[in-house]
């Protein structure tokens, strides 16, 4: 177990390097630098010169490289010119709104997702069966910011019931309050996204259940004399929900990672918002720091999936 | 006794076309006659894509884009106020800049589903030949392939195309799609190389290659025709992708480049709270339009893809 994950680790390191390497290249193709727009035009072209030789933007790509890891792995990732700020500082002060965000959605998600699919399953060709799955076929097939526009505009503005856009209101000042209008205006928001997510949890529990009513080993337990409630929460439930752990690594990191049209439509200052704020702004620092470390949790995220599946597994040895 | 036999060889005949397996294009139609949704859905989207083309090759381009300063803003059903448009009426109401909501829509419409489908066409082509290639020669070339699918993979794919459109120094229509295609290939890859791997093992490839089969025939010929089903359910599936990745794209401004416009760009109305609050019909039209379309390309999608599968038929 831990050789495999250290082995695992190790083999991570060629990726970031090679992910580094790429995105290092794609940031120095990006128009301009940090100080175009920032600088007085009345400053003296020389001058500016002279800021860009001192902050070694004119040293070749190798050696700025170089520089950076030697940095980086100090824990320094450089500065934001935008904000003016160093780019972990500007990062962590998002993390926590997208945090916030991503675990009530997630939480959401499995609320919505577990019953219905779990449901339909065992109640397969039902009214309530058929129902879940046009639900299903809709989330699967609607694009995430067609749903978020209606919603913000249908319960956002037109019905008032919660806030349409940002992430605390200004007039909060207890941290009491500060807690609740926190939650407020997470609601809208997550319960997009949760609408949206449930898809594969409902297919794959749905057709996993299907599969096990018929399974030998229900049979043995139902001749046994189990109740059939019992049944299905207990020996029916820990198989069908396998595939599901297999991708819980992924929900596990995406908690860090948000979502750039869900942030953008409710003006929510997460970290899509972000990485959409930076683009505009020419913000290197900020975006390279971004889809590395987006990089970072994808690696870290199937590897997680990978352990979490060997966990509730024990037939899958994965070496 | 000739009208005797003449029965007999109609029954014989009837048990012939019992017996023998519906093929092809009948079981589409069988399944999308047992599935009256799929039909409506189809027909729906059939009618939704002849007015688009046809409508939209009919309209004047110049003549929607045309800027009246007057006409800003024009609530549905409304008359131009600008003597210069005088008797011009806007079905579905004007825009900031006094364009017509309706005709922007048609064009949009039009160059969303151009763009989605050329997207999808190429990323499957490309798809299917890598696809084939990992899965038949498997080994060392599957191992890079795979490799190098696995790596696009950890890539925040939305962040990695905004910033390949922030870079390019000359943005169209054509690096836009170019972009979108290098960046999505590798699902369709990954997906055709699993399907064509169950193929591969099967015993007529292996008889194929023992009698000396050149390569490219058995991939063409005999590999592929037996995933070819999957391939149209999956051009179909995608097709609802793309469009809603393209839309997205255009929504959040990194999209078809100003001056094409798409249902996505309409969309984007409603980044402005006031647009969006006040002003629903310059957005609502090209969200509702953008649900609908997605929607029936997904359903009929589904209905192929159980045509295809003999266990999921319904008819």
């Amino acid at each position: 177990m831990w050789k495999t994950i250290f082995r695992r680790i190790l083999l991570m390191i060629p990726q970031m390097i090679i992910l580094s390497i790429l995105i290092f290249i794609i940031a120095d193709f990006m128009p301009g630098d940090p100080f175009r727009g920032l600088v007085d035009p009345n400053l003296d072209p020389a001058q500016l010169e002279a800021q860009r030789e001192a902050f070694g933007l004119n040293d070749p790509l190798p050696v700025r490289y170089v520089r950076w890891v030697g940095d980086a792995l100090q824990g320094d990732f450089g500065r934001s010119f935008n904000y003016q700020q160093p780019v972990v500082a500007v990062i962590g002060g998002r993390l926590g709104n997208t945090v916030r965000l991503s675990l009530l959605s997630v939480i959401l998600t499995y609320l919505i997702g577990l019953p219905l699919g779990i449901l339909a399953g065992r109640y397969n060709e039902s009214v309530l069966d058929k129902t879940v799955l046009v639900y299903n076929f809709v989330s699967f097939a609607v694009p995430i910011f067609v749903l978020a526009l209606l919603m913000v505009w249908i319960f956002g503005y037109n019905l008032n019931w919660f806030p349409s856009r940002g992430s605390v209101s200004i007039n909060a000042s207890t941290p009491w309050e500060v807690w609740t209008s926190r939650l407020y205006h997470l609601i809208l928001p997550s319960i997009t996204t949760a609408i949206l997510g449930t898809t594969s949890i409902i297919q794959y529990l749905r057709s996993e259940i299907i599969d096990a009513k018929v399974s030998d080993y229900v049979k043995t337990a139902r001749s046994k004399g189990v109740p059939i409630s019992k049944v299905y929460t207990k020996h029916i439930f820990r198989n069908a929900s396998l595939p599901i752990a297999s991708g819980f690594g992924f929900t596990i990191v995406g908690l860090f990672t948000g979502s750039i049209f869900i942030e953008q439509i409710f003006n929510y200052r997460g970290m899509g918002y972000l990485f959409l704020q930076s683009i505009n702004t020419r913000d290197y620092s900020v975006i390279f720091v971004l889809v590395l470390f987006y990089g970072f949790l994808g690696l870290i995220g199937t590897l997680l999936s990978d352990l979490i599946l060997m966990a509730v597994d024990p037939r899958i040895r994965i070496d | 006794m000739a009208t005797n036999q003449d029965a007999e060889a109609a029954v014989l005949s009837d048990d012939m076309a019992a017996s023998s397996p519906p093929m092809g294009i009948k079981v589409i139609v069988r399944e999308f006659m047992r599935d009256k949704l799929a039909l409506a859905s189809l027909i729906l989207l059939v009618g939704l894509l002849v007015t688009v083309f046809i409508w939209s090759f009919l309209i004047d381009q110049d003549q929607v884009t045309n800027v009246s300063l007057w006409d800003s803003y024009l609530r549905p059903m409304s008359f131009s106020e600008d003597p210069a448009r005088e008797g011009m009426r806007f079905i579905l109401g004007t825009d900031s800049a006094g364009r017509d909501i309706f005709g922007l829509l048609l064009i949009g419409a039009r160059n969303s589903l151009l763009l989605g489908w050329s997207v999808t066409v190429v990323t499957s082509i490309i798809g299917i030949v890598i696809g084939i290639l990992a899965a038949y020669y498997a080994g060392l070339i599957d191992n890079i392939i795979m490799r190098i699918i696995d790596f696009i993979m950890i890539l925040p794919q939305l962040m990695i195309i905004i910033i390949f459109i922030t870079i390019v120094p000359t943005y169209n229509v054509f690096t836009f799609a170019l972009i979108l295609i290098v960046f999505n290939w590798h699902g369709q890859a990954r997906f055709i190389r699993g399907r064509a791997l169950t193929v591969g093992r099967l015993d007529f490839i292996s008889a194929s290659k023992t009698m000396g089969t050149p390569s490219l025939v058995i991939m063409l010929r005999e590999m592929m025709p037996n995933i070819s089903s999957l391939i149209i359910v999956n051009l179909t599936l995608n097709f609802a992708g793309s469009i809603g990745l393209e839309t997205g794209l255009s929504y959040l401004g990194f999209g078809l480049p100003p001056g094409t416009p798409s249902l996505g760009t309409l969309v984007a109305y409603a980044t402005n709270p006031d647009i969006l609050e006040n002003r629903a019909w310059v957005w609502l039209p090209a969200s509702t339009l953008i649900l609908v379309l997605v929607l029936c390309i997904n359903y009929v999608g589904r209905a192929l893809q159980r045509a295809a599968d003999a266990k999921q038929r319904l008819g």
